[in-house]
């Protein structure tokens, strides 16, 4: 056993590093959900005096950061590390032990923060996790408001895993420019690969501002620095522009690799090619470009000129353009396929119903006048809920459900499957649907609590009692995976009759991936092999 | 059953939220009663409309398509075939968005400029909204008033138009001053000044929060922008430039309250308490709440607040001032008599 142990510990394997980055997400997951749930019991009834404002203050900043960068960054680069060698037909990512360094820090990183519970010191003493927000505007953040080390803890565990996920993007830039097989072009590169890459050439443009932000903000706090200290001269709204030119991308950083399975996983189960492959790249860049140039509409109603908000308003909603060739090619994919619904294929049809309703709620929040209603009320809330929840986790668990098998050898049980299925998308929807009224009738986010009578009692009770449908989905999950680790079905090479090159070696793959390199001839290999009759590479 | 739930919707409003009068409860930005707020609920409704089409749109694309092509038991087990793409449908679905966004980016770009860039009438009465941890101080600069945490503005009619013209500054960290019903939020930041304008057509207290996370008790910092007829207001105004009341009869009192730590942080006009840290208490009995819309203005409500505001309104920047029953007895005395 600890031989077995020392193993994982000091292992460069990239299909290791990526199962252990998976794993995480999947702990730091279950931590931010019960954080949510303790929230939304809190806010189940008006006036509750379940939670005190301070804890209360705590949850929301931990949960946001904790599902942004302990959840989401992981899922990126848990995915990319595992997959990309295997469907370029590599054995490794190029740089191995940079690989474990970037998961090591991030993982000292994400239990930095969780310290704080023990450690941080705030205004109500010892034991106080940070509680400025998972965004943190200036001047709150300033010793003057935020006494103590609670904000440090925050500054100090996002600039550690930023260090990992810069590694982790590079890693991918450089595996996939250098160590693609034989045959393997750019242009027949898997969909999850491209947007891969687009994701992790994001990653180093977005993150060095939030980087510069925190350090900035260090500066503040114990050198005497002024850039955000309003007492001093210095500028709240620099931190606000500083935060969303990292955090308006990171929105599609996180996004991107849910596009990047649905790619994968809505042809393998349509039975069809992707529709519109070269317009789908060309879309992600597309999307990749616009979203640095959008920050501001976050900020519409700190007082920015009408033409600065107009020109924010009209270039936020041409992000929907690209994103909705996506939901039309994904569509034009199934259309005239053969569907199978297994559970991957649900949690991504899920996903696009899902995201179509997110997508235009985001259009709706580009029309800077409504976005002045609704901007930092629950209506928000359920906006991006519905995009990271409703969309990416959708898509993550379909992941996880399409490739747990080659992962693992195991197959996950379809019966249980489809209980984690259908069990999240009830509470899902009791929960996400309802907020978006609350919002539409006044009630901010990040408010512990509301006196009765503004017509937010029933939509809030709602929107708890779905918390109970979303964990006892999760329970399913948590409960397939282990039991699928001891007795499941075993999975063969190709469970799914796939068509990318993960699937022509064995499952799990072996230390090297491939015995033998393989020679690719067109996007999909696996079709060609399949289909000596009608081959790919004919029409290409 | 629809009159009686429209009963019980109405003794919710009356029983649960009755401090102050004809308050409108619930804040639906979509019952918008003046200006800024018409001009959003415009662009909003045709927002709405654009957006349901492509709902129902693609969404009964995407279930025909499940429904129509999922593989029942009958197909023959050949591979559907294989379509790679198709330039005419792929040019239609990227110019149909494109033409949407410019309908909208337009209609945006006009209601921006309705809000935004409206040039104030030269009677427009001026208020300065400052934002504070947690609470809101409102300051009218033309007739020397400074009140606390309930706005008020006349009605503004078709005969008599009255704007509102509000300048937007913080004390200490971000706020956003929102009042749905009125006007979307707009952000009071220390160090900028911002503007919004509002003319409400109703009468009545209007409700909103503020709607930037800004510390311990964000929850509680509520709004209120109390509306009333032209003549109201002047009422309204002339009891509010007077000096806080010397009545004899409270002589006693008024000694205890100026003899405490009270004066360090609050104001009361025509005395020697000058604090500006807290609420301007000159005619705190002319408010319908406490703690910044927390609880309604009432005896005991008040000497609960002064024995221990941290038991109502936790982490508030309120210390308990650890009277005794007399000095307290005295203060709430004083404080009541300032109407």
């Amino acid at each position: 056993m600890p031989s077995r142990l020392h193993e994982w510990v000091v292992t460069v394997d990239h299909k290791r590093l990526g199962i252990l980055y998976i794993a995480t997400a999947l702990i730091f997951f279950a931590v931010a959900g019960v954080l949510a749930a303790l929230m939304r019991l809190q806010l189940a009834y008006p006036n509750a005096t379940f939670l005190p404002p301070d804890v209360f203050n705590r949850l929301f900043t931990m949960h946001g950061t904790t599902m942004v960068f302990l959840v989401g960054m992981p899922f990126f680069a848990g995915l990319a590390n595992y997959l990309t060698p295997l469907m370029i037909g590599a054995r490794d990512m190029a740089f191995p032990r940079l690989n474990a360094f970037g998961f090591w820090i991030f993982l000292f990183g994400g239990i930095l923060l969780y310290l704080s519970y023990v450690t941080g010191e705030g205004l109500a003493g010892h034991g106080t996790a940070p509680d400025v927000g998972w965004f943190a505007y200036a001047p709150l953040t300033e010793r003057a408001f935020s006494r103590g080390t609670s904000t440090d803890y925050w500054i100090l565990s996002i600039i550690l895993t930023g260090i990992g996920t810069t590694a982790s993007a590079i890693n991918v830039i450089a595996t996939i420019v250098s160590m693609r097989c034989k045959g393997m072009t750019l242009a027949r590169m898997p969909l999850f690969v491209w947007l891969m890459l687009v994701v992790s050439s994001m990653v180093l443009f977005a993150l060095p501002p939030l980087t510069a932000g925190q350090v900035m903000l260090l500066l503040d706090r114990y050198l005497g620095a002024h850039f955000f200290d309003t007492q001093a001269g210095g500028s709240a709204v620099l931190w606000q522009h500083f935060f969303w030119v990292f955090g308006h991308p990171e929105v599609y950083i996180l996004m991107l690799p849910g596009f990047a399975c649905a790619s994968e996983i809505i042809p393998v189960f349509s039975r069809k090619p992707m529709f519109g492959r070269p317009a789908m790249i060309g879309a992600t860049i597309g999307i990749g470009m616009l979203s640095s140039g959008v920050w501001a509409h976050h900020m519409f109603s700190v007082g920015m000129t009408a033409s600065s908000n107009i020109y924010f308003a009209v270039a936020s909603m041409a992000v929907g353009i690209p994103t909705g060739i996506k939901i039309f090619n994904w569509l034009g994919t199934m259309y005239g396929g053969k569907i199978r619904f297994d559970t991957p294929m649900l949690f991504c049809i899920g996903f696009l119903f899902q995201f179509l309703i997110a997508g235009l709620t985001g259009v709706m929040l580009a029309v800077a006048p409504f976005d002045w209603q609704v901007t930092d009320s629950y209506f928000v809330v359920a906006h991006f809920h519905y995009v990271l929840l409703g969309g990416l986790l959708f898509t993550l668990f379909g992941a996880l459900y399409y490739w747990f098998p080659k992962a693992t050898g195991k197959m996950l049980s379809e019966t249980l499957g489809k209980w984690h299925f259908w069990l999240l998308v009830i509470g899902f929807h009791l929960t996400f649907d309802t907020l978006h009224f609350a919002g539409i009738l006044g009630m901010p986010r990040r408010i512990y609590t509301y006196a009765p009578g503004r017509g937010w009692e029933t939509l809030n009770l709602i929107a708890s009692i779905g918390v109970i449908f979303q964990a006892a989905g999760v329970a399913c999950l948590v409960w397939n995976i282990i039991r699928s680790l001891r007795k499941g079905k075993p999975a063969g090479n190709d469970p799914w009759d796939a068509w990318t090159l993960e699937w022509a070696t064995s499952s799990p793959p072996s230390d090297y991936n491939f015995a033998v390199l393989p020679e690719v001839r067109s996007s999909r290999p696996l079709w060609d092999l399949k289909h000596p009759e009608d081959p790919d590479w004919r029409y290409e | 059953m629809n009159s009686s739930l429209r009963i019980a919707g109405a003794l919710f409003a009356t029983v649960e939220f009755s401090f102050g009068q004809n308050v409108h409860s619930v804040a639906n930005m979509f019952r918008p009663q003046a200006t800024p707020a018409d001009s959003v609920y415009n662009v909003s409704m045709l927002m709405l409309a654009i957006c349901a089409a492509i709902f129902v749109v693609v969404g009964g694309l995407l279930t025909f398509t499940i429904v129509r092509f999922r593989r029942r038991k009958a197909d023959d087990p050949r591979e559907p075939a294989q379509v790679y793409g198709s330039n005419r449908i792929e040019i239609a679905w990227t110019v149909i968005p494109v033409l949407i966004v410019l309908v909208l980016g337009m209609a945006t770009a006009r209601a921006v400029v309705e809000v935004q860039d409206k040039r104030m009438p030269a009677d427009a009465l001026k208020v300065t909204v400052i934002g504070h941890q947690w609470w809101w101080e409102f300051r009218y600069p033309d007739l020397g008033i400074v009140t606390a945490n309930e706005l008020h503005v006349p009605l503004s009619t078709a005969a008599k138009p009255a704007v509102a013209a509000l300048r937007l500054e913080s004390a200490d960290v971000a706020h956003s001053f929102w009042v749905p019903q009125l006007a979307g939020k707009t952000d009071v930041i220390p160090g900028i000044t911002n503007t919004m304008w509002i003319d409400p057509r109703q009468q009545g207290t209007f409700l909103g929060n503020c709607a930037e996370y800004c510390g311990m008790q964000h929850a509680n910092m509520l709004i209120r922008v109390i509306v009333e007829s032209p003549a109201e207001f002047e009422r309204w105004v002339a009891e509010q430039k007077l000096d806080a009341t010397a009545d004899p009869r409270v002589a006693a009192a008024r000694a205890t309250f100026l003899s405490l730590n009270c004066i360090n942080c609050h104001t009361v006009s025509g005395t020697e308490a000058k604090g500006t840290f807290g609420p301007d208490l000159s005619h705190l009995m002319s408010r319908t709440t406490l703690g910044s819309g927390m609880i309604p203005n009432t005896q005991e409500n008040l000497r609960a607040w002064i024995k221990d505001p941290q038991a109502i309104k936790r982490g508030n920047l309120m210390p308990n001032l650890q009277l005794n029953s007399r000095e307290l007895d005295e203060v709430v005395k004083y404080l009541s008599s300032l109407k």
